[in-house]
C-alpha cells in the first residue's frame, strides 16, 4: 500500500554499541528489511530519542520497528498507540544473552542482524488493529439466582449505575440465607449469631425500578456475547420473555448434599437427625412459636444436642464428597449458640476432626468456648436412634479409643454444599453428588455447550490462584457457592467483586476492548471465509467457547467472546484465521527472514517458539541475571503456544533451519496455561508433527516441545544448550539450500 | 518535580501487592483514573517473594507478569513508588491526599543496564531476602521490579561509592542531589492495600527464634527454596549451610493464640503443607517433615491438596502444640519439646531446622493511617460503608491470595461507586 511509511531505529545504548556493530545492523535494516527510513540512536528511550520518533510519526510513518531492549522494558517510552509496532530485542535477547568475548563476536552479530531482519519482515506484514466491529450496546447485568449472592449482586451494580435483570427460579427472594434463623457474625465481636440481613437485601431490590425481578423464572435459552446478550427468560405464564444484556453474573448458588444418603448416621430413621438446614428451620419455628427449640420426636424439651462435622464430607471412601465445604464448622458453632444462648443448661458437643474456622472464625470459637459448648476431636462411626435419643458412636481421636455419646435428644449432621452448576458440558451424562441429573442454568446455544466449563468436584470455578474471575465464558461470571464451596460472608464479597468484572466486560465490549488477561487488546480474529474447508476445528478448541458454527458448519466468530490467544489460528489447518497485527504471515515472515547459513557453516539454527507469558520473559531474566544460552536460536515470542500453526514448523524446517523448540506453560491437571489449554494441544499438535518430519526425512529430534516455567532462569539456557548438543549430534538439516 | 494529575474522580490505592495492584488494576479497566502509591521501590509486595502458590505450585511471578502486562497497557493507571500517605482530609469524594515521595536517587533516564551495580561495591542487607543475603547499594529491587529501574541506597549517597554509581551511568540518571519531595493530590475514594506482616516471632520466647539460627520463619523458608534466593534454592542450615533434610514446621506460631495474635491467619497450614512438598521437591525420599499442628486448616478443594500430603511418606502429622523449642549446643540441631495430643506422648523430637508458620497482621493497623478508619481490634481496616475509605486484601482479613484478589476487586467496585457519581446518569 502506497500510504504505508516504515521506519526502524537502532538503539546502540545499554552497550549495544559496544558488542555489536549497530551501523551495520541498521544497514541491514535498510537494505535486507527494506526499511526507507531507518536512524540510529545512541540512548533511544531518552526524551530526545523517543521525541526524534514521534517526529516521524508525525510526518507519517505509520509502521515502526524498535531494535533496541527487550518489548518487555521501556514500554511507557515506546508507546505509540497510533502505529504499528515492532521490537528487535538486542538488550536481553542478544549481548546479555552470549559472553562478551572475542569468539562469541560474530555469532553474536549475526544474532543482532537476524533479530532486526525479523522486526522488519513482521512489520511488513502487520497492520494496526482497525478496532473490532462487533461492538455491544447494553451494559444491563442480569444476575441469575436470587440468594444473598445474586441479592448482593444486584445491590452492588445498582450501586455503581447499571440495571439488572434477575431471574429466581424459587417463588421467593433470598434462597439458603432466607431459610437461616440467623447468621455467623462477620464484624467483631464475633460473639454470637447476627441477623441475616437478607431482608433488606430483598426490600433493596424489588423497590428498586433499576432491577427487573423475575421469580419462578429460568433462562430458556442465552445467546449472543458480552455487550449482546439476548436472555429468554421463560416465566410463571409459561410465556418468554427476551431481554438485552451486557454482562451476567451465575450466582445460583448450592444444594445441600443429602443426607438421606448418610443413613449410618441416622438420618431417615428418626425426625430426631437433621441436617444444617433442618436445624435452622427447627430455630425458626421455635421463634415463631417463642418456646424454645423442641425435639422433634414428641415436641419434648432439648437437653443434648450433638454436631456431627464433615457428614458426608472429606470422605474416603469416595461415596460421599471429598472436599470441605468450609463454612460447616462456624455454622455448628452458630446453632450450638442458639441453644446456649436460651438455655446454658443444654448440652452442646461438637464432633470434629479438624475444626475450621479460620480468621475471626477463631473468636467465634472461643466466644462458644466461653459458653459451654463441648468440642470433641472424634470422627463418628455410626448414629443409633432409639426412641426419642439417639447414640453417636465415634472414635475418640485424643483418647484414640472407640467413645460415644448416648441420649441425645438432637443430631446435627453438618453435610456440605453441591454446586449448581449446571450440566457438565463435557459429560452430558454426569450427575451431581447428590445423584441427581443436572439440568442447564444459562442455556448457552454455544457450539461448546450449555453452562460453564467446571473445574473440579462440579463447581465452576477459576483456576487460576492469581486470577479468581477468569472466566472460560466471557462475560459470565460464577459467583458464591456455585464457585466454590463458601459462607455468606465471602459470597456476598465474591458477589461483588463479580459483579465488578460484568461491568467492565460490559463497558469494554463496547470499546470492542478484549477481557482479561490480553485486557484492552483491540486486535481481533479475523477468518477468511471462502478458503475454510468447515473443519470446525476452531470451533471446537477454541478455550473460551467463543467460536459457534452455522447451518453449514462455517465458523462464527463471536469477538466480543474471544480472548485473543490465537488457538483458533494454531488450529487453522488452511490458514485462514489470523490477527492483523499477529498472524500466520508475521510470524512466517520473521521464520523466512533469518540468515540461514549453509550446510559446512557449523553454524545451525534453532527457532524457538517461546509463550511470550512465561517463557519469554523467562529468557529475558536468564540474560539479566548473566545467564547465557547458545547464539544459534532465534527466539519467537507467541500470545500462546495454542497459536502455533505447524505451518511454521514445517516452514521452519522446509526453509532450512536444524531444529525448532516449543516453550509452554504446563498443561494437565495444575496447568498453568492462561489461555486454559493452549499448550495442552500445541503438545498434541506437534505429537503428530513426527510423521511430517518422517515424510520430509527428518529425524523427529529436530521440533521438540517443553514445559517451562516464569521462574526456569537457569533450566532454560539449559535446555538450549542441550538442544544445541542434540542438533550437534544429529547433524545439520538436510533442507538446507532447497527453499 | 513530579507530577501526577488526579481529582476528586481519581481513586487512589495505596499498597502495590497483589491486592493494590488487582484493585488499581481492575478499576483502570473499568475505565476510571487510578494512582497507585506503593511504598518501596518496586511493585509485587509479598507475593513477589513466595517462591510458589498452594495447591497449585505454581509461581506468582506468573501471574505478576500478567498483571505488569496490563498496568503497562493501561493510560488509566499511574503508579508512584518510595511513596507513603502522611495525612489526608477531606471527606468521600472530595479527598486531598498528602504523600511523601523518598529520593530514588535515579531518574527516569535509567534504561537498567545495571553499570551503576557493577561500580558500586558496598552491600546492604537484601530485604528482599529477608536480609538473608546482601545486595549491591545500587540495585534493581528483583528481576520483575517495576518501574524497572535501579535505586541507590541512601547510606552511599555522599559517600565515594556515590559518586561510582554517578560515574558508571551513561545516561545522566544518577541524582544524587535527589530530595525528599511532598505532594498533595485530589482523590475521590482510596484503598487500601497495605498488606501484612509476619508476626514478630521473636515474641514467641518457648521457640527461641531470636536464639538459635536454625529455627526460621516460613518467609525465610519461601526465600531458601527460591533459585532468585540467597542460596539459589538450595534447602540449607543458616547455621552451618549444610543440607536441611529433616525439617519441622510448627503451625500456630503467633496465631491462635491470646498471648499473641487472637485470630487463626488461615494461610499457614496450606503454606506448610506447601512447604513439606519444597522439602520433597529438593530431597526426595530422603526429605523428612514433620508437621506439629493444632486443626490442619485446608478448606474447601484444598482438602484435594491435604490428602496428597497426607499420602506422602516423607510427611508426618503430630497434633500438637509444642511447648518448647531447645537446641542441642554442639549441633546446634533444635530440639522440639512438647506433648502429642493424639494418646497424649511426651516427646523430644531432633530436626536440622524448624520452621515457625508465622501469622499474619496488618502491616498498617487501621488505627495508624492518617484519617478516621474503622479497624477491629487486631488493626484489619474495615469499609464503612457511608465512608470513601476501604480495605483490601489482607489489610482488611487474614486471607490467603485468591481471596486477597476477590477482595481487592470488590474494594474497586465500592470505590468506583463513589467516584462514579458525575460521569453516569441513572437509568
Amino acid at each position: 500500500m502506497a500510504d504505508l511509511k516504515y521506519a526502524a531505529y537502532v538503539c546502540s545504548g545499554c552497550g549495544i554499541g559496544e558488542r555489536i556493530d549497530a551501523a551495520q545492523t541498521a544497514k541491514i535494516a535498510e537494505k535486507e528489511g527494506k526499511i526507507a527510513l531507518v536512524r540510529q540512536h545512541p540512548f533511544l528511550c531518552s526524551s530526545d530519542g523517543v521525541a526524534l520518533i514521534r517526529k516521524d510519526i508525525g510526518e507519517g510513518a505509520t509502521h515502526v520497528a524498535i531494535a533496541a531492549c527487550s518489548r518487555r522494558a521501556k514500554t511507557e517510552a515506546f508507546h505509540f498507540p497510533s502505529v504499528a509496532l515492532a521490537r528487535a530485542n538486542l538488550r536481553e535477547g542478544v549481548i546479555w544473552a552470549r559472553p562478551d568475548t572475542d569468539e562469541a563476536r560474530e555469532t553474536t552479530q549475526e544474532m543482532a542482524d537476524d533479530y532486526v531482519r525479523m522486526a522488519c519482515a513482521e512489520l511488513k506484514k502487520m497492520k494496526l488493529p482497525a478496532g473490532n466491529p462487533e461492538v455491544g450496546r447494553s451494559t444491563r447485568i442480569l444476575v441469575v439466582g436470587g440468594g444473598i449472592s445474586g441479592l448482593t449482586a444486584a445491590v452492588e451494580a445498582r450501586k455503581t449505575g447499571y440495571e439488572v435483570v434477575l431471574v429466581e427460579k424459587q417463588a421467593q427472594l433470598g434462597g439458603w440465607a432466607a431459610k437461616l434463623w440467623k447468621r455467623v457474625p462477620d464484624r467483631e465481636p464475633h460473639a454470637a449469631p447476627v441477623d441475616t440481613g437478607v431482608r433488606e437485601l430483598i426490600d433493596a431490590v424489588t423497590k428498586d425500578a433499576g432491577v427487573k425481578v423475575y421469580t419462578n423464572a429460568t433462562l430458556a435459552q442465552t445467546s449472543g456475547a458480552p455487550g449482546r446478550f439476548n436472555a429468554t427468560i421463560a416465566i410463571e405464564s409459561g410465556a418468554s420473555v427476551n431481554e438485552e444484556i451486557g454482562a451476567i453474573v451465575q450466582a445460583t448458588g448450592f444444594s445441600l448434599y443429602d443426607m438421606n444418603r448418610l443413613p449410618e448416621l441416622g438420618a431417615g430413621k428418626s425426625p430426631n437427625v437433621v441436617d444444617q438446614a433442618g436445624l435452622e428451620k427447627l430455630a425458626r419455628e421455635a421463634e415463631a412459636s417463642g418456646q424454645p427449640i423442641c425435639r422433634p420426636s414428641d415436641g419434648g424439651e432439648v437437653k443434648s444436642v450433638v454436631f456431627v462435622q464433615c457428614a458426608g464430607q472429606r470422605d474416603e471412601s469416595g461415596k460421599h464428597l471429598p472436599y470441605c465445604s468450609g463454612y460447616c464448622c462456624n455454622t455448628s458453632i452458630k446453632q450450638a449458640m442458639y441453644f446456649k444462648d436460651a438455655n446454658p443448661a443444654v448440652d452442646t458437643v461438637v464432633v470434629y476432626t479438624d475444626l475450621r474456622v479460620p480468621g475471626n472464625g477463631e473468636d467465634f470459637y472461643r466466644s462458644a468456648q466461653h459458653k459451654g459448648v463441648v468440642f470433641t476431636k472424634g470422627k463418628v462411626a455410626s448414629v443409633e436412634p432409639d426412641g426419642n435419643a439417639c447414640t453417636v458412636n465415634f472414635r475418640d481421636l485424643i483418647l484414640d479409643e472407640d467413645a460415644r455419646i448416648e441420649g441425645a435428644d438432637l443430631v446435627v449432621l453438618a453435610t456440605g454444599q453441591v454446586a449448581n452448576a449446571g450440566v457438565d458440558i463435557e459429560n452430558a451424562d454426569a450427575t451431581d453428588a447428590n445423584g441427581a441429573k443436572p439440568i442447564s442454568i444459562l442455556n448457552l446455544n454455544y457450539r461448546q455447550g450449555k453452562d460453564l466449563p467446571k473445574l473440579s468436584h462440579g463447581f465452576a470455578d477459576s483456576h487460576f490462584i492469581c486470577f479468581p474471575y477468569e472466566t472460560r465464558r466471557t462475560g459470565i461470571y460464577a459467583a458464591g457457592p456455585v464457585r466454590r464451596p463458601m459462607d455468606i460472608a465471602q459470597a456476598m464479597e465474591d458477589a461483588t467483586g463479580a459483579v465488578l468484572k460484568a461491568i467492565q466486560a460490559a463497558e469494554n465490549s463496547q470499546l470492542g476492548r478484549s477481557a482479561h488477561p490480553r485486557s484492552g487488546d483491540l486486535s481481533f480474529p479475523m477468518v477468511r471465509l471462502d478458503g475454510c474447508t468447515q473443519c470446525k476445528r476452531c470451533t471446537v478448541e477454541c478455550p473460551f467457547g467463543a467460536i459457534d458454527e452455522d447451518e453449514k458448519t462455517y465458523p462464527v466468530f463471536n469477538e466480543s467472546r474471544c480472548r485473543r490467544c490465537g488457538t483458533c489460528m494454531g488450529a487453522c489447518p488452511v490458514r485462514v484465521i489470523s490477527f492483523e497485527n499477529y498472524s500466520v504471515d508475521t510470524v512466517g515472515a520473521q521464520i523466512k527472514a533469518v540468515d540461514i547459513p549453509d550446510e559446512f557453516s557449523e553454524k545451525p539454527r534453532i527457532l524457538v517458539l517461546a509463550c511470550e507469558n512465561d517463557a519469554y520473559p523467562a529468557l529475558d531474566m536468564a540474560a539479566m541475571q548473566g545467564n547465557h544460552y547458545s547464539a544459534f536460536v532465534r527466539v519467537i515470542p507467541v500470545r500462546c503456544l495454542g497459536s502455533v500453526n505447524t505451518i511454521w514448523i514445517t516452514d521452519a524446517l522446509n526453509g532450512g533451519y536444524d531444529g525448532v523448540m516449543m516453550m509452554g506453560c504446563k498443561h494437565g491437571d495444575d496447568y498453568q496455561c492462561h489461555f486454559v489449554k493452549g499448550s495442552a494441544l500445541a503438545t498434541e499438535r506437534m505429537s503428530k508433527v513426527d510423521e511430517t518430519l518422517k515424510t520430509m526425512s527428518l529425524e523427529t529430534e529436530r521440533v521438540a516441545t517443553y514445559e517451562v516455567a516464569i521462574t526456569d532462569l537457569k533450566r532454560l539456557p539449559q535446555l538450549i544448550e542441550d538442544y544445541a548438543k542434540v542438533i550437534d549430534k544429529i547433524g545439520m538439516s538436510p533442507m538446507k539450500g532447497f527453499a | 518535580m513530579t507530577e501526577v494529575v488526579a481529582t476528586s474522580q481519581t481513586i487512589v490505592v495505596v499498597g502495590g501487592g497483589i491486592s493494590g495492584m488487582t484493585a488499581a488494576l481492575e478499576a483502570a479497566e473499568c475505565g476510571r483514573q487510578v494512582l497507585l502509591i506503593e511504598k518501596t521501590p518496586a511493585l509485587g509486595g509479598r507475593t513477589a517473594l513466595l517462591y510458589r502458590y498452594f495447591p497449585k505450585l505454581c509461581h506468582p511471578t506468573c501471574g505478576l507478569e500478567i498483571n505488569l502486562r496490563r498496568l503497562k497497557s493501561s493510560r488509566n493507571l499511574r503508579v508512584l513508588t518510595m511513596a507513603e500517605v502522611t495525612k489526608i482530609t477531606g471527606a468521600r469524594g472530595d479527598y486531598s491526599v498528602s504523600l511523601k515521595l523518598s529520593p530514588r536517587y535515579v531518574n527516569e533516564n535509567c534504561t537498567a543496564c545495571g553499570a551503576c551495580s557493577e561500580a558500586v561495591e558496598a552491600a546492604i542487607d537484601n530485604p528482599y531476602n529477608y536480609g538473608l543475603s546482601k545486595m549491591k547499594a545500587a540495585y534493581l529491587p528483583h528481576a520483575m521490579a517495576y518501574p524497572q529501574r535501579y535505586v541507590l541506597d541512601p547510606s552511599i549517597v555522599g559517600t565515594p561509592e556515590g559518586e561510582k554509581a554517578k560515574a558508571a551511568c551513561k545516561y545522566g540518571a544518577i541524582d544524587l542531589g535527589m530530595k525528599q519531595e511532598t505532594l498533595e493530590i485530589k482523590a475521590g475514594a482510596v484503598i487500601w492495600a497495605t498488606g501484612w506482616q509476619p508476626y514478630d516471632a521473636a515474641k514467641i520466647q518457648p521457640y527461641g527464634y531470636d536464639r538459635y539460627p536454625n529455627v526460621i520463619t516460613s518467609l525465610e523458608f519461601e526465600r531458601l527454596a527460591d533459585p532468585h534466593g540467597p542460596t539459589g534454592g538450595k534447602i540449607t542450615r543458616p547455621s552451618d549451610g549444610r543440607e536441611a533434610k529433616d525439617i519441622a514446621f510448627i503451625q500456630c506460631a503467633g496465631s491462635r493464640d491470646e498471648n499473641h495474635l487472637r485470630h487463626c491467619s488461615r494461610i499457614c497450614c496450606m503454606a506448610s503443607l506447601k512447604q513439606t512438598q519444597y522439602v520433597r521437591e529438593a530431597y526426595g525420599e530422603e526429605g523428612k517433615s514433620t508437621v506439629y499442628y493444632i486443626d490442619i486448616r485446608a478448606i474447601d478443594r484444598f482438602e484435594d491438596f491435604y490428602r496428597k500430603v497426607l499420602a506422602d511418606k516423607t510427611v508426618r502429622f503430630v497434633k500438637s502444640k509444642p511447648a518448647r523449642i531447645a537446641e542441642d549446643r554442639k549441633t546446634l540441631d533444635p530440639v522440639i519439646h512438647g506433648v502429642d495430643t493424639e494418646g497424649y506422648h511426651r516427646y523430644a523430637s531432633r530436626h536440622d531446622l524448624v520452621v515457625l508458620a508465622v501469622g499474619m497482621e496488618p502491616a498498617v493497623k487501621g488505627a495508624d493511617i492518617p484519617h478516621e478508619i474503622v479497624a477491629d481490634s487486631s488493626g484489619f481496616i474495615e469499609s464503612a460503608a457511608s465512608g470513601g475509605f476501604f480495605g483490601a486484601g489482607c489489610a482488611s482479613n487474614a486471607l490467603d491470595v485468591n481471596r486477597s484478589v476477590q477482595s481487592a476487586t470488590a474494594s474497586a467496585l465500592r470505590a468506583i461507586q463513589v467516584v462514579r457519581k458525575s460521569d453516569r446518569v441513572e437509568a
